[in-house]
């Protein structure tokens, strides 16, 4: 194997595109296969692409640490230019690529896509086992095996495309299937309302997106480099520096762009309200799509494009902030909630808050640890929930429920360890995830991120402590009919919590600080993607910080914030930086935990022991507040009165002037035709046809007259002969 | 005296009847007869002609002429005869009325 070549990486994506196809044809006519052949092809697809990927992961790592990618060319997709050749001195050519523009069908297995695939395939690989268990009783589920394989094909072109063209192919398409899988149930109106919502919402995002990526196309190629090719890209970054666009740095305006392609697809304010709506899907598909692999799509391309975002500090900071005010605001939604999925979903939205404040603060790493540690605790919540609604007869009100966890022990144990882990409790995942990024916020200087964040972490465990409570313990509040059916969901179900239980529980062992004894192995396996750009100085030492206790530089602003313990002094006092540091993070992660704790403690003691605070609480002003938060700040009906009524509004007007304006106009040309074709037929009736019609009514009245003469009788023929002989003779001789 | 005129003059007279016959008589028989009428008026003419011109006797063509008339008038009353005779088989009527068939 050529190094850097590895064509088995085709088929990461392509296997689940097959299985998408055999079940899509299976569906298209009519179900013949049976059902456990269906199943088959669904898991067994993605499982082989799991294979695949873990292959890539070890063979990513028998590389030295700089050379840590894999990329194969299926083909080349679009071309432009010619290739040149150039001479050189000493009479050899070379290949000359400026001005030359290719974009193939890439695809890049690198330390970055690598933790990706692996999240995707292996946490996808889960859920199509689950959903084998939770859609037996559907009878759509061909179709939906269909979906989840093509949304796995599609995620994987996504993570693996090595162009931004690749991974915008991806992008619509996870894009399309959550349209498809949130609409499944497309009988009942609101899940199809909820999947056009979300295309729609998504649609804004990806406008933002695709002028970012064109923009980022158009000044590169200014300086003579024409590439979507992510690698390519990297390498010629630095050439934006400087550039000026009406006064903002070009790459301020690309990276923005990019990030509102980010906001959309992983629902980020202002644009997250598509995904509470997109739990009308069934439950694994909120699950996969929006909780463990899609939504995380706009945290994936921000880290790929890390080489854009540290040029452009300003970008850095909105991003952060937009993510940090994403996380608090979603998670005091989530406080007044009764829908259980509801909660996750606004759970979910707050969570990639905190990814993006981890992106915003400089680290990369930290916000792709959280995309995976989520992606395991949350696909666990979710999974679990889904089990909750199928033991409660499809019932997803958590007023209706309660007192759970003896009927469903499997369900609630699980729930609880991936509820400890988004709570943030050492030592399960969340905790370092979660708190890596708080401390990097801390550290690179924004104490008031950090301060936003810490309180949302303290809701989310508010929150999540509440919907267990809610869920499984206290009195049972459903009706005798759910109580006759409640049941422990079948194993199918329940051996994929159990391994995501599993990975909750140990996921964030990958990515111990070193302040707390670890190697932070995770970051270190980054490192090669996010830390690579050594023109950056800044950068690297503000993301390396945390373990070597450098210089402090902060990677946005320029400014060099004081470090938290007060010392800014270089070298000399590295090794006591060094400890002093390292005791700060451990004092923050003590904080960090005992706040999760005491909001557990809290939430257990309003839900259980005293339900009247709860509801003195949200009878609390007037039950202004409580009603603010449960109606969502309302702001679903502020964006339909500010931006749906009058877009509506304008294509009303549109569609009016179209049919009063547009269509009079053509109307009005066929009317006015009509007219002066109907005076030309009178006159051609009238005259025309009236000359001809002359000539053969004269004619015929002529003959008419004449064939009277013609009797058949000879005797008159002779009589009229007898007549003119005679007549001509008068003539002959007494005239002439 | 009797001379060329008195003899034009009964031709002339015998030709009108028989033209008057053929013209007005319905009866096929009675048109027959009118037209051996006409030759007769023509045969009387040729005759009286010969008889009046310079070089009689040494000429009498038109007397030859007449005897042709004659039996032409003969063969032709034997045609005429067999065409009526066909004809009353067809019609049941000798009324030349009745030969209208081309016209319609």
């Amino acid at each position: 194997m050529e190094h850097g070549t590895a064509s088995y990486l085709i088929w990461i994506p392509l296997l689940p595109l097959i299985g998408a196809l055999i079940n899509g044809a299976n569906a298209f006519f009519g179900n013949r296969l049976p059902r456990i052949l269906v199943y088959i092809v669904g898991c067994t697809t993605v499982f082989i692409s799991l294979c695949l990927a873990f292959n890539a992961f070890v063979d990513l790592q028998g590389l030295p640490e700089d050379e840590r990618y894999l990329e194969y060319s299926a083909y080349t997709w679009i071309k432009a230019g010619d290739d040149l050749e150039a001479p050189l001195a000493d009479g050899t050519t070379a290949a000359v690529t400026g001005g030359t523009f290719k974009v193939d069908v890439g695809f890049l297995a690198d330390p970055l896509s690598a933790v990706m695939m692996l999240v995707v395939c292996g946490v996808g690989f889960l859920i199509h086992v689950y959903s084998t268990g939770y859609m037996a009783h559907d009878p759509g589920y061909s179709r939906f095996f269909s979906y989840l394989n093509l949304f796995t094909f599609a995620m994987l072109l996504l993570v693996m495309g090595n162009n931004i063209f690749v991974l915008f192919v991806g992008w619509e398409g996870v894009g399309f299937c959550s349209y498809a899988l949130i609409s499944f149930w497309y009988k009942e109106m609101p899940n199809a309302w909820a999947g056009m919502k979300a295309f729609v919402v998504n649609r804004i995002g990806d406008f933002g997106f695709i002028i970012g990526f064109m923009l980022l196309f158009w000044s590169l190629g200014d300086h003579g480099v024409w590439t979507l090719n992510f690698r390519e890209l990297a390498a010629n970054a630095h050439l934006l520096a400087g550039m000026e666009w009406g006064g903002i740095s070009v790459v301020t305006l690309i990276a923005l762009f990019m990030f509102v392609g980010a906001t959309g697809k992983s629902a980020q304010a202002p644009l997250y309200v598509w995904l509470p709506d997109a739990m009308a899907g069934p439950t694994p598909v909120s699950a996969l799509i929006h909780a463990a692999t899609m939504v995380t799509a706009g945290v994936y391309m921000i880290s790929r494009m890390n080489f854009l975002y540290i040029m452009s500090p300003a970008a850095l900071e909105v991003v952060a902030t937009v993510g940090v005010l994403t996380a608090l605001f979603a998670a005091t939604i989530g406080l007044a909630q009764n829908d259980i999925k509801k909660v996750l979903a606004y759970s979910t939205v707050s969570q990639l808050g905190y990814m993006f404040l981890g992106l915003g603060v400089g680290a990369f790493s930290a916000g792709v640890f959280h995309l995976m540690t989520h992606a395991f605790f949350k696909g666990l919540l979710f999974l679990a929930a889904g089990s909750v609604i199928h033991a409660m007869s499809d019932e997803q009100d958590m007023r209706m429920m309660g007192g759970l966890w003896k009927k469903i022990p499997w369900t609630f144990g699980t729930f609880a360890v991936a509820t400890v882990a988004i709570c943030g409790i050492w030592p399960f995942s969340g905790f370092f995830s979660k708190d890596e990024i708080l401390w990097k916020a801390w550290e690179s200087g924004h104490r008031l991120h950090w301060v936003l964040g810490f309180i949302a972490a303290g809701l989310t465990a508010f929150y999540m402590t509440r919907l267990v409570a809610m869920t499984f313990f206290g009195k049972n509040r459903s009706t005798e009919e759910q109580k006759h059916h409640l049941h422990e969901s079948p194993w199918t179900m329940v051996a994929p919590l159990v391994v995501l239980a599993v990975l909750s529980f140990a996921g964030g062992w990958l990515g111990v600080p070193e302040a707390l004894g670890g190697h932070n192995r995770f970051h270190h396996w980054l490192a090669p993607v996010v830390d690579s750009h050594h023109g950056d100085a800044h950068h690297a030492t503000a993301l390396l910080a945390g373990e070597h206790g450098e210089e402090h530089a902060v990677p946005t602003g320029g400014h060099t914030a004081p470090a938290p313990h007060g010392e800014t002094e270089h070298g000399a006092h590295a090794a006591d930086d060094h400890a002093a540091h390292h005791n700060t993070e451990r004092f923050f992660a003590l904080i960090s935990v005992l706040l999760a704790s005491g909001s557990i403690l809290l939430g257990l003691w309003v839900y259980l022991k005293r339900t009247d605070i709860a509801r003195k609480a949200a009878g609390w002003l007037g039950g202004i507040p409580h009603r603010l938060l449960e109606n969502k700040y309302y702001i679903d009906e502020i964006y339909n009165a500010a931006f749906v009524q009058n877009l509506l509004r304008a294509t009303r007007f549109m569609a009016g002037f179209d049919t009063y304006v547009v269509d009079g106009i053509v109307n009005g040309t066929a009317i006015l035709t009509r007219a002066t074709a109907s005076i030309n037929g009178f006159i051609d009736k009238l005259f025309v046809d009236g000359a001809v019609n002359l000539v053969g009514n004269t004619l015929i009245a002529g003959g008419q007259r004449l064939r009277k003469l013609q009797t058949g009788q000879v005797q008159q023929y002779l009589y009229v002969l007898g007549a003119g002989v005679t007549i001509i003779i008068i003539v002959g001789l007494f005239i002439l | 005296m009797i001379g060329l005129t008195h003899y034009l003059v009964v031709a002339a007279v015998l030709f009108v009847l028989g033209l008057v016959a053929v013209v007005s008589r319905r009866n096929t028989i009675a048109i027959l007869m009118g037209v051996e009428l006409i030759l007769n008026a023509a045969s009387l003419n040729f005759v009286a002609f010969n008889r009046f011109s310079p070089s009689f006797p040494a000429a009498f063509d038109g007397q030859v002429y007449s005897l042709f008339v004659i039996v032409l008038a003969a063969a032709e009353a034997a045609v005429a005869l067999a065409i009526i005779f066909a004809f009353y088989k067809i019609n049941r009527t000798v009324n030349a009325d009745a030969a209208n068939v081309m016209k319609h």
